[in-house]
């Protein structure tokens, strides 16, 4: 870890500011990703900027008939909300597929979304990559990529954004909204958040430099049953190889996003429309522009048959 | 004391504490957090500094260079031992790859440097100011690729891992029912919790390290021969073991690391390794491709068995021999066993718990279900049938000391419920459900080796035991304790134990499953010499007298014994040639019940069952929790535990513990573990047999043949996970 100095932001314009104009500072809200690449060197902040004491912290209703969640709400209590619970079920069964108890305390809305991938050789720094350092190459490409992803990747990098709860935001078009430098909020809607990175994997949101995230907005409850299933290679503490968020209406129509196997959760509406007609087809039509390896090629059929099992289950 | 005849009816036999259940007395130090680990040890030595290990960056070649001056000048730093500055260091029988071995490199992550400073942090933030340059080698990290240029291998005690008996080709050829199958195993690691640890310190000549390991002897001449100076003057000392599973038998980087840092820094230095050095820079179990030939006539008994296996390791030897249980398990007068290994540059693979049988058994007895399968037999009563008696099938000049499989086998099959299981895989369907139930046997041998002990009795009736035995864990402090109080008929809290320091006498150490049963042995050989010592001085002969409550009574008479004041006695048990006659093995058999998602292929455990036949059980409340440990474990090898070898750059890609996942709670619902009440009169006077590594043999097969049984899809690539036969699922409705 290298050295860094410390401090805690009193307004969100001063964070935003002195993040931009400080050259190499970050946030810092649970640190539960980021003080673990700190101690292996893969963040090498020299200056943190922690947004605990900015508020941000209540769950609020919205006049629209939505929520709006401070973006340092904990996983904990986010998941816990009776109406998340009631309204969003989905978010609350993703939020509590993903991580540890010890850690959904600790981490934060805000902070959840931009955790970074998974990927082993991002996490070693003996070994070529391109979203750790732009131009190294890829180590994934060629070798141990079972995680990766499958779909709107690029030959820079084929990570994924690995996390859970961004996974039913997308289901539920969630709206991330930020305050810049200069003092301006705006709102970003879930889609567009995460980037395809193409040729600049480094850069994984649309976040501007010193961008500081405020609160995640939920629109009006979607009725309907709500499902999260996290397919991995044990029962807890362990990331997805894939994961269906979907909230299924009484007439067969609805929604899902696919987490574990892109960049961004990973949703095509043109597929939605086709839910009446089976997890099939929606597959087809979502992954079509797949380009999985060898190793983790099975992630399109276990989508499939995952969701599937969902459509099921939502049958009765 | 020599253990040269079978054991006849003893004072164990009789026993108040010894074979009752006994909660380990070092249990409210481990929970309430005061029994410190190796590298709490805070108040062992003033001005402790702190080690930080430096890992190579290739798999294979040579560094060309270290810029170290950043390093030296930042903030802290006391001093820095480099590869690149310094001779490799010496080699000890116990290591293959080199600890820290100079300019060349062998494996991944060996260790290039320890840099000390005055805290963790500046340790670790000048480690990374080293700037290496390498000049890297091609290396070979493909065992399917070298598995050609395989040799047979050796066995621990310098045998030949090859075998044969009768005609295999032939009976085989002739054999009405059939199974040819290969089965691979990959490398693995041991993942304990706590990581390698030492403090190191020098005073004049004389080395000590507080450290964590299993065999405080091996490791004292071992890390005498690496450092080239005088065992006497290395002093070795683990009373507490977080964990180790045969990774901990032997000297790692850590302590040699610390060793020379704190030569360097002329202070003790502290080292805990990293959690992502600790895979490649230490030890795992090697990967295997096993091919398993079994013949049976139409009737299941089995006349022709062959079982080949194929390792590789860094220097060529020590494969993972995964034959060991086959010429022990089933009849069959034709048979062949052959365990191969290959030079491969991938770090250096060692004994990780049941090495050889723990993969073996995930090979043979799947091999079994598919044999009863294609003869239409109930696997349970295939393994019934088969069942050896009186002599050893792959060696019928040894004789079987005393083995109750088949009685495993039927108290298992009745317990668990084995009558409810449809023969007909992928039958059971409960919802989304696909449920399965899988049986498989267990053997793993049942070794003792010679041990030390002092007991010292003071004035006040108090006992002390000293042996450099380990607590890995797993009960010594519990067992020895009882052995001692029962010997000497005292109570069991006026008895203290006192472990893993090199000072005490040497003790068989913590491996192989050979510590219960040889630890305990020696501390009654010290307790029968104490009890002579008394009856020397009170006028009685001690080895006729009955000692119980603090009195010895002969022929009417009694002594209390504290009037023999304070006394100790050294004792040692070792073991007299007629053992060779026989072998010694525990047996059990194994229960698994899974569901798997008909949709996404995701195997749940939801029971599990051992029957275990170990001779007399010491505790069976510390041997259980060994059996089950060894369970959860084998659920890990068979459904999720995986080193990934990337083949380009040669190295274990998964090396944190995010990236290898083991077990959590959440995958081991419900566990059952059964002792038989036998007793094996050839082990010791004891007649109680390890069960460290039993657990881990056969849990594995089990689970994956209820894979099997639920789905009717056979997975032979461990682990079983959802990519290997998503595929091969039953279509969905
Ligand atoms: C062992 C382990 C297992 C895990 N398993 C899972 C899992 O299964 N599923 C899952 O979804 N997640 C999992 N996680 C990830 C965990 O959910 C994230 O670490 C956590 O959500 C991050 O939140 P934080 O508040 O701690 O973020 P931090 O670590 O504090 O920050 C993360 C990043 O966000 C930035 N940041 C934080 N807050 C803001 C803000 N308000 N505005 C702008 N930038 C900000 C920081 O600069 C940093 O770059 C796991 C983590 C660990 C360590
Ligand atoms: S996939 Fe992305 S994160 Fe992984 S090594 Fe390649 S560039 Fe780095």
């Amino acid at each position: 870890m290298r050295s860094f100095t410390y401090e805690r932001a009193k307004t969100a314009a001063d964070a935003a500011k002195t993040v931009a104009e400080t050259q190499g500072a970050k946030f810092i809200a649970g640190g539960t990703n980021l003080l673990d690449l700190m101690k292996i060197e893969v963040e090498t902040p020299t200056h943190l900027v922690d947004v605990q004491d900015l508020g941000f912290d209540a769950i609020e209703e919205t006049p629209e008939g939505g929520l709006r969640i401070g973006a340092l709400v904990s996983n904990t209590a986010l998941s816990a909300h009776p109406a998340v619970r009631r309204d969003y079920a989905v978010l609350t069964r993703a939020i509590q597929a993903g991580a540890s108890g010890q850690l959904r305390n600790k981490a934060t809305t805000g902070g959840n979304l931009l955790q970074r991938t998974r990927c082993a050789y991002f996490y070693d720094t003996n070994m070529p990559c391109n979203k750790r350092k732009p131009g190294d190459g890829c180590a994934a490409l060629g070798g141990f990529s079972r995680q990766l992803g499958v779909i709107g990747i690029s030959d820079a990098c084929i990570a994924t954004y690995p996390g859970d709860m961004a996974v039913a935001l997308r289901v539920l078009d969630a709206v991330v909204e930020t305050v810049k430098p200069d003092g301006t909020a705006r709102a970003i809607p879930i889609a567009d958040f995460h980037r395809l990175w193409g040729d600049t994997p480094q850069t994984e949101t649309v976040l501007e430099p010193g961008e500081l995230i405020t609160a995640v907005v939920l629109p009006e409850p979607l009725g309907g049953q709500h499902f999260y299933q996290k397919v991995r290679d044990r029962r807890s503490y362990a990331f997805a190889l894939v994961s269906v968020a979907a909230v299924i209406q009484a007439d067969g129509t609805g929604r899902v996003a696919f987490g574990g196997v892109a960049p961004k959760p990973w949703r095509v509406e043109a597929a939605d429309a086709l839910l009446q007609q089976g997890a099939s087809a929606v597959v087809a039509e979502a992954f079509a522009d797949a380009r999985p390896t060898e190793q983790n090629k099975f992630k399109i059929p276990l989508a499939e048959r995952a969701l599937a099992g969902i459509l099921a289950d939502a049958r009765g | 004391m020599e253990f040269n005849a079978p054991a006849t009816e003893n004072l164990f036999d009789r026993a108040k504490l010894v074979g009752k259940s006994t909660p380990r007395i070092d249990g409210p130090l481990k929970v309430s957090g005061a029994a410190p680990y190796a590298a709490e040890r805070h108040d062992v030595v003033a001005g402790q500094a702190y080690g930080w290990i430096v890992g190579a960056a290739i798999a294979k070649g040579r560094i060309r260079s270290m810029e170290l001056g950043d390093a030296r000048r930042a903030p802290g730093v006391v001093a820095i031992v480099a590869a690149t500055e310094h001779e490799p260091v010496g080699t000890s029988p116990y290591n293959h790859a080199p600890l820290f071995g100079g300019r060349d490199i062998a494996h991944y992550h060996q260790a290039i440097a320890v840099v000390v400073a005055e805290t963790f942090e500046q340790a670790r933030a000048a480690a990374s100011l080293i700037r290496t340059q390498y000049d890297a080698a091609d290396g070979v990290h493909d065992l399917a690729r070298v598995k050609s240029a395989a040799k047979i291998g050796t066995g621990f005690s310098g045998e030949s891992m090859k075998d044969t008996l009768g005609d295999f080709d032939g009976a085989f050829g002739g054999a009405a029912v059939k199974i040819d199958a290969t089965y691979t195993t990959p490398d693995e690691a041991h993942a304990m919790m706590e990581p390698f640890a030492t403090i190191a310190a020098w005073e004049g000549d004389k080395l000590t390290v507080w450290t964590s390991n299993q065999m405080i002897n091996w490791g004292k001449r071992a890390l005498a021969s690496i450092l080239g100076i005088e065992a006497d003057n290395v002093r070795v000392d683990s009373p507490y073991v977080g964990g180790g599973f045969g990774g901990k038998l032997f000297i790692r980087a850590d302590a040699v690391m610390a060793a020379l840092g704190a030569k360097a820094a002329k202070r003790p230095v502290k080292i805990a390794m990293q959690r992502p050095l600790m895979f490649n820079n230490s030890t795992h179990r090697p990967a295997t491709i096993q091919r398993v030939r079994l013949g049976a006539g139409s009737d299941g008994r089995i006349t022709a068995i062959a079982h080949e296996c194929w390792s590789a390791n860094i220097t060529g030897e020590d494969g993972e021999h995964g034959t060991l249980q086959t010429p022990k398990l089933y009849t069959g007068a034709n048979r062949l066993t052959a365990s191969y290994v290959s030079q491969i540059d991938l770090p250096e693979g060692n004994a990780m718990r049941a090495p050889g049988e723990a993969p073996g058994h995930m090979a043979l007895e799947v091999a079994m279900d598919e044999l009863a399968e294609q003869a239409g037999i109930d696997p349970v009563e295939l393994r019934i049938l088969n069942d050896a008696h009186g002599v050893v099938p792959g060696d019928p000049e040894t004789k079987i000391s005393d083995r109750h499989l088949a009685r495993c086998l039927k108290e298992g099959a009745e317990r668990f419920g084995w009558s409810e299981r449809k023969a007909q895989p992928g039958q059971a369907r409960n919802g989304r459900w696909l449920t399965g139930m899988g049986v498989a046997a267990g053997y793993r041998a049942g070794p003792t080796a010679k041990s030390a002990a002092r007991v010292s009795l003071s004035a006040d009736g108090k006992l002390k035991v000293e042996t450099d035995m380990t607590d890995i864990g797993t009960g010594s402090y519990t067992i020895i304790a009882q052995t001692a109080a029962e010997t000497m008929g005292l109570p069991l809290d006026s008895v203290t134990v006192e472990l893993g320091d090199s000072n005490f006498p040497v003790s068989s150490g913590s491996g192989g499953q050979w510590g219960a049963a040889s630890s305990t042995a020696g501390v009654y050989a010290a307790c029968v010499n104490l009890r002579r010592m008394i009856g020397e001085k009170l006028g009685f002969d001690g080895d006729a007298a009955d000692f119980q409550g603090g009195l010895a009574t002969l022929d009417g008479q009694g002594w209390q014994i504290t009037e023999a004041g304070a006394l100790s006695a050294d004792g040692e048990m070792t073991y007299g040639d007629f053992k060779s006659d026989y072998d010694v093995g525990t047996y059990a058999a194994h229960f698994a019940e899974v569901r798997v998602d008909a949709f996404t292929g995701e195997v749940h455990i939801t029971r599990m069952l051992a029957v275990c036949d170990a001779g007399r059980i010491l505790n069976p409340l510390s041997a259980r929790s060994q059996v089950i440990g060894g369970m959860v474990m084998a659920a890990g090898a068979t459904l999720m535990e995986d080193l990934h070898v990337d083949k380009r750059f040669g190295f274990f890609a998964n090396h944190d513990l995010a990236g290898y996942e083991v077990p959590v709670h959440a995958d081991i619902p419900h566990q059952e573990c059964i002792f038989l009440d036998t007793l094996d009169p050839i082990v010791s006077p004891m007649k109680a047999k390890g069960v460290g590594e039993l657990g881990i043999c056969g849990p594995n097969a089990a689970v994956a043949n209820a894979v099997y049984n639920a789905t009717g899809v056979r997975v032979r690539e461990y682990p079983i996970t959802v990519d290997k036969y998503l595929d091969r699922l039953p279509a969905l409705a």
